[in-house]
């Protein structure tokens, strides 16, 4: 740490009680700066709780994927034998593909329906505000909650609410989450169900940007709204949709608690992400090393894809 | 004619009869996606049936007999430490995220690059992926030894640090004029005198922002109480549902209830602080 900041003779100078009285000129310049550790005092409760919760965290994974990891018995070094196993491991590589599908689905879906919802509910009127909250609703219910609603209304009988919904256009009953054919869609449907209204929120904001002259031009050309959602609209939104995906593919990456709950990775390990798998292997079969293994993988992989969106990004705005 | 022009599709301007049904069925559809379960789950939640599988839209016998037996289950308690959990947590991450906005907005201090990209590298790190390591912490906080598994507390601290309620700070105090605390400092103030009496008031609009987000964020944890909790008397409510579920007399009806409560505060923020809610959305992710 330096102390370039505090003049030696400023320390205590904006203390009223000080013997002496310093020079104007030398007291205006130790107030405007402060000490030097003022700063570091405002920072220190957050400092100490990233430092704890956060940093050690990281690198306590990052140690224990290289470990065999015995409580009580000491930690051995294993080198990269707990990578080799989780990219050996058969159940690692479906939970992989499994992360995958369920990001991109997500994604994909969440991102179309929220700007075709956007669209929809662009406007200034009072209704569409009231169907814009309405819409919006998903994306603060708890995510326990949705689970829940959602394992419900995904009764695999014909007497569950979606099956009787099906039953009414003489579809179904399909066994949803509890049918290894239909529960990953199933999964999906729920996941963007939950995040189509968000990514709606930000399109919602990304549109109001977009000048509204663009669109009088393109009116005046004679371009249909369909020109016009294509060559004014969606290169307006673009760095909208960039953020998206980096958002939104890393909420599908990270991919847990709904997973955890709507089916547990089952029926058959259909729906084994990644993280529900290193949570088995952390905490209930105590694998920690490997587990750890596995999440260290898992924010390389968001790491990447964070880090190639914003080169994309950078190039393109270049 | 400019009104027309106002949005994409320029639906508000159809004014057709056939355009105006298919707006408004095109709406009710939407509606029923994203508003329908919801509203099944509080006519359910309202609704006298035992049967084990279904959800109604139409209330057939309201009762309140679901809430009864939920509280019965001990969701009192769940909801207290839901209650308990976010009040704390979010003073804490208020307390915590004015006082490093200050440092980071209106401070020059050696490393503070360094601290600022350390402290935005926390948002790319999803805590799902701490999750293993951060259980191993809780139960031997390194240095003070102290083991919060199967706390509250455990709960808790954590949330104090969320990189997104410093960064929303920062950006808001930024913006806070120099002179108001020039001014300050030749009348004599100290740095903390300018922080609570100049610069904190300035930035209401920043505390609804982050007091709103931080809520639901933390109402919505699940991991976290997940790894901490090691008995039904730490359970927060949206953790208890599962519990609830397992028990094979408990009707939807029961866990509608219970999961009305479990998503009444968090709605409620979010109708209440609308206008702080969607700005912090915006800036949130187009400034990220």
């Amino acid at each position: 740490m330096t102390v370039d900041h505090a003049k030696p003779a400023a320390v205590g100078a904006d203390r009223p009680a000080v013997k002496r009285t310093p020079a104007p000129k030398a007291r205006r310049r130790s107030d405007r700066d402060g000490k030097w550790w003022t700063p570091w005092l405002f920072l220190a409760p957050a400092l100490i709780l990233f430092v704890y919760f956060k940093f050690i965290p990281m690198i306590t994974a990052v140690t224990m994927s290289f470990q065999d990891v015995q409580p009580y018995l000491g930690n051995q070094w294993v080198g990269g034998q707990n990578y080799s196993t989780v990219l050996g491991d058969e159940a690692f590589h479906s939970a992989i593909w499994h992360t995958v599908v369920i990001a991109v689905g997500q994604t994909a879906g969440s991102m179309i329906i929220g700007l075709a919802l956007a669209l929809l509910m662009e406007g200034q009127s009072k209704r569409l505000k009231f169907l814009r909250s309405a819409a919006f609703l998903p994306v603060v219910v708890p995510i326990a909650v949705v689970a829940e609603l959602w394992r419900i209304m995904y009764h695999p009988t014909e007497d569950g609410m979606l099956n009787s919904i099906l039953g009414l256009v003489g579809l179904g009953p399909s066994g949803f989450i509890n049918d290894p054919d239909s529960s990953m869609i199933s999964v999906i449907i729920t996941g963007i169900w939950r995040g189509a209204p968000y990514d709606m929120m930000i399109f919602l904001a990304g549109l109001a940007g977009i000048d509204r002259g663009l669109y009088e031009a393109a009116t005046v050309d004679g371009a249909s709204r369909w020109r016009k959602i294509l060559h004014v609209t969606l290169p307006g939104l673009r760095s909208v949709f960039s953020i998206l995906f980096v958002l939104a593919a890393i909420r599908g990456l990270r991919v847990f608690t709904e997973v955890f709950l709507l089916t547990n990775g089952g029926p058959n390990g259909s729906t084994e992400v990644a993280m529900t798998l290193i949570y088995k292997l952390g905490l209930e079969q105590n694998r920690l090393g490997v587990g750890a293994a596995g999440a260290v993988l898992l924010f390389l992989a968001t790491l990447v894809l964070t880090l190639f969106v914003q080169v994309l990004r950078r190039r393109r705005d270049a | 004619m400019t009104a027309a022009n106002d949005s994409a599709l320029g639906l508000d301007a159809v004014k057709s009869p056939g355009g105006r049904i298919l707006k408004f069925v095109l709406y009710a559809l939407l509606l029923l996606v994203f508003a329908g379960p919801l509203l099944a789950l509080l006519v359910s939640a309202f609704n006298d049936v035992s049967d084990p599988t279904a959800l109604s839209v139409v209330p057939s016998s309201p009762t309140l007999d679901n809430f009864g037996i939920a509280f019965d289950l001990g969701v009192g308690m769940y909801l207290l430490n839901s209650f308990l959990v976010v009040g704390f947590g979010l003073l804490l991450q208020v307390v915590i995220s004015v006082l490093a906005g200050y440092a980071l907005a209106r401070k020059k201090f050696r490393f503070m690059t360094f601290v600022l990209v350390a402290i935005l590298a926390t948002l790319m790190l999803p805590e799902e992926i701490l999750a293993i390591p951060l259980s191993l912490i809780l139960s031997d906080l390194p240095v003070v030894h102290l083991n919060l598994i199967g706390s509250l507390a455990g709960m808790i601290v954590p949330l104090g640090a969320w990189a997104f309620s410093i960064l929303v700070m920062t950006e808001f105090m930024k913006d806070v004029p120099r002179e108001l605390e020039e001014a300050a400092r030749i009348d004599g103030a100290g740095d903390l005198r300018i922080f609570a009496q100049i610069i904190l008031p300035m930035c209401k609009p920043a505390l609804g922002v982050i007091g709103v987000f931080g809520f639901t964020m933390i109402w919505d944890q699940y991991l976290l109480p997940l790894l901490v909790s090691t008995d039904a008397s730490t359970y927060t409510l949206p953790l208890a549902l599962r519990t609830l579920r397992i028990d094979t007399n408990v009707t939807p009806g029961v866990i509608m209830a219970a999961s009305l409560l479990a998503l009444l505060p968090s709605v409620a923020a979010f109708l209440f602080f609308q206008r702080s809610f969607v700005r912090g959305l915006a800036s949130g992710a187009l400034k990220g």
